[in-house]
């Protein structure tokens, strides 16, 4: 998984069936300084929003088996949101 | 997936077998503040109605194949949506 954070929101009415039913999260993807590497665009399963620190899954088979189907075009999602990130002992968030 | 526009279509006559009907897509790939970012690509047209000029996002490698009906073709980017609005920032 990755670790990042929402910055946005993609409103789309013309998509795949897949993508219907759930909302797109855009995320900076972050290491532990909090530098931006890049970006995605995530299927959201947790109820994140913009301002959210979160994890980032970004791989076809786990995001399939999160939605509960065996096909489908899909491969980031945001899997949880961050409480806490602790490293040598001291707490980053 | 990444944002990205169509700058156009491509047309090819001779595919490989499991291509015939897919419309093909010249794209720029975007970062999150709509800038190009990195070298075009050719991407299927899954949702098969996105044209020129428009904010799409596609999605990339083995994922690209499952956006199309059928699934086990040679394809590595697929447009799977178009993009009505992009709200950055915790304004919402």
């Amino acid at each position: 998984m990755k670790f990042g954070s929402v910055v946005g929101t993609v409103v789309s009415t013309i998509n795949i069936p897949l993508l219907d039913d759930h909302r797109l999260l855009v995320c900076d993807i972050q290491d532990i300084s909090g530098a931006v590497s890049g970006y995605t665009i995530a299927v959201d399963v947790v109820d994140a929003g913009p301002g959210d620190i979160v994890l980032i899954l970004d791989e076809g088979t786990s995001a399939r088996q999160i939605l509960g189907r065996d096909w489908g075009a899909i491969r980031a999602v945001v899997v949880g949101i961050v409480d806490e990130l602790v490293v040598d002992s001291a707490s980053l968030l | 997936m990444q944002l990205a526009r169509v700058l156009g279509s491509v047309v090819a006559t001779e595919k490989a077998s499991g291509l015939d009907g897919i419309r093909f897509l010249m794209i720029q790939p975007l970062d999150k503040y709509q800038r190009p970012a990195g070298g075009t690509v050719v991407a299927a047209d899954a949702v098969a109605m996105a044209g020129q000029g428009e904010l799409v996002y596609f999605v990339s490698s083995r994922e690209a194949a499952e956006a199309l009906p059928e699934r086990f073709v040679p394809v590595d980017h697929a447009v799977v949506g178009i993009v009505d609005q992009i709200h950055l920032g915790e304004e919402e």
